[in-house]
């Protein structure tokens, strides 16, 4: 009896050490897991929301172009195999800061960029785009802001990059640095150019 | 207590208790008022995209108003809840929405607590099982004699 209990005590006892290595090794593997959901979380930005609107077809919309001049933006317009859709406006102050970027886009030719002009006055776009330039083949004013909200639009500048189909490819929630001009959008480009 | 303190006091005291009234919007409501309140019922439900963390009827932000007429708007025009929703979550995603709907996204997000919390219940209560059994197996390891012996220890102690 003795041997009995003896034989049929030890087979647990290896297999709860086994067990036992698998209890200790969880805490190990729960930080891992959580580890990496962190460390991802560190370079997200919270403001910055997904849209859905990426790949698909960009609304349809038609808009008046600004007084005084006679290129309006509306969907069918956006033919190109590549073109911008910029988000803009005068009281929007990181607009100033992107705006040379844009300038210099406009001036190399690389590609065609279309303003949507989100909830301003008309005068005061027109006095803003005199004094710092204007990079735009089109202009639609949006007086109102349904388009930019069609668009999904939360925070002003915001850039599309829309392809032939008039899909949106991708989205650059606010100012166009040089480093995201660098390193994704004229790489971006130039792959849709092809 | 002078004067002017009282009436200090009594200024701050009106001042605490106009509070909500700041939170009021001077916008146009619908006509009927069925309607009006199903609106303001919806606007609780809608994420203020610039502010986040707010509900569009409490938010001052400028889009936070656009989005809050469209509501009147779309109400107006005879749609459903479920449709004016959809029309925020075809711009915004479902982020727009305050309580996340539960799909194949947010499927972790819903269940996920429940099912970390099922999984430590279950482990403890496997540990607790092996346990008491290795316990059970030591206590009956004793011989009938022992036991004998044990039984009468006990009764002479009770």
């Amino acid at each position: 009896m003795t041997d009995n209990t003896d034989t049929a005590g030890e087979a647990p006892t290896r297999r709860r050490s086994r067990t036992g290595l698998l209890f200790a090794l969880l805490p190990v593997a729960a930080f891992v897991v959580i580890g990496v959901f962190l460390f991802r979380g560190l370079s997200l930005d919270p403001s910055e929301i997904y849209s859905v609107l990426i790949n698909k077809p960009a609304p349809a919309f038609d808009l008046a172009p600004l007084p005084g001049k006679d290129n309006g933006l509306a969907s069918s317009d956006l033919t190109q195999p590549v073109q911008l859709v910029n988000v803009f406006a005068s009281w929007c102050v990181a607009c100033r800061v992107e705006h040379p970027l844009l300038m210099e886009l406009k001036r190399n030719g690389t590609v065609p960029i279309h303003g949507l002009n989100y909830k301003d006055q008309p005068q005061a776009a027109l006095n803003w785009l005199r004094n710092f330039g204007d990079p735009y083949d089109r202009i639609g004013s949006d007086l109102n802001g349904r388009v930019g909200i069609d668009f999904g639009v939360y925070g002003v500048p915001e850039t599309f990059i829309v392809n032939g189909e008039g899909v949106i490819v991708r989205k650059i929630t606010g100012p166009i640095t040089p480093q995201i001009l660098q390193k994704e959008l004229l790489p971006l480009i130039a792959e849709m150019q092809k | 207590m002078t004067r002017s303190t009282l009436a200090t006091l009594v200024g701050m005291v009106l001042l605490i208790l106009s509070l909500p009234a700041f939170a009021i919007f001077q916008e146009k409501p619908l006509a009927d008022p069925k309607e009006e309140a199903r609106a303001q019922e919806l606007m609780r439900d809608f994420r203020c995209l610039v502010c986040q963390n707010q509900a569009i009827s409490e938010s001052h932000a400028d889009l936070a108003g656009d989005m809050r007429a469209i509501v009147r708007e779309r109400i107006a025009a005879g749609d459903d809840n479920d449709t004016v929703r959809q029309y925020f979550i075809d711009r915004y995603g479902d982020w727009v929405l305050l309580d996340p709907p539960l799909n194949r996204k947010t499927i972790l997000l819903w269940a996920g607590g429940g099912v970390i919390l099922l999984v430590g219940v279950g482990l403890i209560f496997i540990r607790m099982r092996r346990s008491t059994r290795a316990g059970m197996q030591g206590q009956t390891g004793l011989s009938d004699t022992e036991k004998a012996e044990l039984e009468r220890l006990m009764r002479e102690q009770g």
